[in-house]
C-alpha cells in the first residue's frame, strides 16, 4: 500500500500552471497540498504552455514536503491523456480527476497512469488519484467512485459545478451543499478514503470562511480546497488538535489500555463516561496532532 | 527541429518571460532582453541555447524578453514556441528532449 494515501491534507491549494509566478515557491505558505491547475484556470489557448511550465516545475523546483496534485482536464476533452503523461513524466504525486461521474471514469484515469508510469520509469502504482464530484451523478456514485482503484486517496465536492447541476446558487449558509456533503463523507468513510471540501470563493469574508471550515470539519472532513494563502492558517488552526484535546485523548488511550487489563470496559476520564468506542477516536486525534507537530509523545 | 513559422509563448507577467522564434537565416540569433541582464545575462543566454540545441534547433531568429524568470521558466517557454512553430501539441518528448 502507498504510505502516502492517509498523509496529512487540511489545506489543498489551488495553483494556476498558466502562471509561474504561482507555482514557483508556494511551498512558503505552507499548505499540506498544492492543486497544481491544468483545467478550468488555465486559458483554452494557453494549456500547452501550462504542461510545459508543469513538467519542469517538478522536475526542478523543490516543493519542500509540500504534496503536488495536478488537476488534468476532463475526460470529456481531447487533453487529458496528455495532461497524464506529462504530469506522471514529471513526478508528481498524485492526479485530480475533475467532473467525475463514475467509477468508470477513474478505472480510465487509472489506465493511463499506470501506462505513463511505464513508459516514464515511474514505480508502479507511487501516482495517486483523487476525484473531484461536481455533479448530482457523481454525489450519487460516492461509494463506488471510492472503491474505484487502489491509488484512490479520497473524494473532493466541488461545489460551483455542483449547485449549477443542482439549479441553485452558492448562498453562503451551505445549505445547498449540505447533501453532497453529507453523502459524500460518509461515502468516503465506508470506503476509508479520506473526503475533501469545496472552496470558499469570498475573500473578504473571513468570518464566513473561518464558520465554514468548522462546519466541514465538525462533518468530519479531511481538509478543504483553498484559493488563497490567506486561508491557510485557518484551516490549519481549526483542524490541528487543541493542547487540551490531546491531553484527553492521551489519557483515553492510556485508561482504556490500563482498565482493559483490570477487565473494566466502562469509567470516567474527567467527567466523561468513557468505554473502548472512544479508543479509535482518541487515537486518530493524536496521530492528527502528530502529523500536524503539535504532538511528540509515544502513543 | 525547424521553425516552420513565428510562435510566441510566455507573457511580460513578473516571473515569466516571453519567447518569440521564428525562421532564421542559417543560425541562431538571439535577441535577449532582461532587467537583470548584468547578473544573470550569461545563465540566461546558457539555458536558452541548450535548450534550442536538445530540441534540434539550428536556424532560427529568437527573442527573449524576461522578466525575472527561472531557468524552468524560460526551458518551459522556449520549448512551447518551438512546438508551436510545428503545430506540435501531443505525443510530447517528455523526459526526452524536454528535459
Amino acid at each position: 500500500m502507498n504510505p502516502n494515501l492517509k498523509r496529512l491534507r487540511r489545506s489543498m491549494m489551488f495553483l494556476n500552471c498558466q502562471k509561474p509566478g504561482l507555482i514557483k515557491d508556494p511551498y512558503v505558505y505552507a499548505p499540506d497540498s498544492i492543486l497544481l491547475d491544468l483545467e478550468d484556470a488555465v486559458a483554452e489557448r494557453e494549456k500547452d504552455a501550462a504542461r510545459y511550465s508543469l513538467y519542469h516545475a517538478l522536475q526542478e523546483i523543490d516543493y519542500r514536503g509540500v504534496e503536488r496534485v495536478v488537476r488534468i482536464n476532463g475526460l470529456d476533452s481531447d487533453l487529458w491523456e496528455e495532461d497524464i503523461r506529462c504530469a506522471v513524466a514529471g513526478g508528481c504525486d498524485a492526479i485530480r480527476i475533475p467532473k467525475t461521474e463514475t467509477a468508470e471514469d477513474v478505472r480510465r484515469v487509472e489506465a493511463a497512469v499506470e501506462a505513463a508510469e511505464k513508459d516514464y520509469g515511474r514505480e508502479l502504482g507511487s501516482t495517486l488519484i483523487m476525484a473531484a464530484l461536481e455533479s448530482a451523478k457523481g454525489v450519487m456514485n460516492a461509494y463506488s467512485i471510492c472503491t474505484s482503484s487502489e491509488r484512490m486517496f479520497g473524494i473532493a465536492l466541488s461545489g460551483g459545478d455542483y449547485t449549477k447541476d443542482l439549479q441553485t446558487t452558492i448562498s453562503g449558509t451551505g445549505v445547498e451543499l449540505m447533501g453532497a456533503r453529507q453523502n459524500m463523507i460518509i461515502a468516503a468513510r465506508a470506503a476509508g478514503v479520506q473526503c475533501f471540501d469545496t472552496v470558499y470563493t469570498n475573500l473578504n469574508d473571513m468570518e464566513g470562511f473561518r464558520r465554514d471550515v468548522q462546519t466541514i470539519k465538525t462533518m468530519g472532513f479531511d481538509g478543504k480546497s483553498i484559493i488563497n494563502p490567506r486561508q491557510i492558517p485557518i484551516v490549519h488552526e481549526i483542524f490541528t488538535p487543541t493542547q487540551k484535546e490531546i491531553v484527553f485523548a492521551e489519557k483515553v488511550v492510556h485508561e482504556i489500555d490500563t482498565k482493559k487489563a483490570q477487565g473494566i470496559g466502562v469509567f470516567t476520564v474527567d467527567g466523561k463516561m468513557i468505554d473502548i468506542a472512544f479508543y479509535d477516536g482518541a487515537k486518530r486525534t493524536l496521530a492528527l496532532a502528530k502529523a500536524s507537530g503539535v504532538y511528540k509523545g509515544d502513543i | 527541429m525547424e521553425i516552420k513559422k513565428a510562435a510566441v509563448a510566455g507573457t511580460l507577467e513578473s516571473s515569466d518571460c516571453m519567447v518569440t522564434v521564428e525562421p532564421g537565416d542559417g543560425t541562431v540569433e538571439l535577441d535577449l532582453e532582461s532587467a537583470v541582464i548584468r547578473q544573470y545575462g550569461k545563465q540566461i543566454r546558457k539555458v536558452i541555447h541548450e535548450t534550442l540545441e536538445r530540441l534540434d534547433v539550428t536556424d532560427a531568429k529568437v527573442t527573449v524578453v524576461d522578466k525575472g524568470a527561472l531557468d524552468c521558466t524560460i526551458k518551459a517557454r522556449v520549448e512551447c514556441a518551438v512546438y508551436r512553430s510545428n503545430d506540435i501539441k501531443k505525443g510530447l518528448p517528455w523526459g526526452g528532449v524536454i528535459r
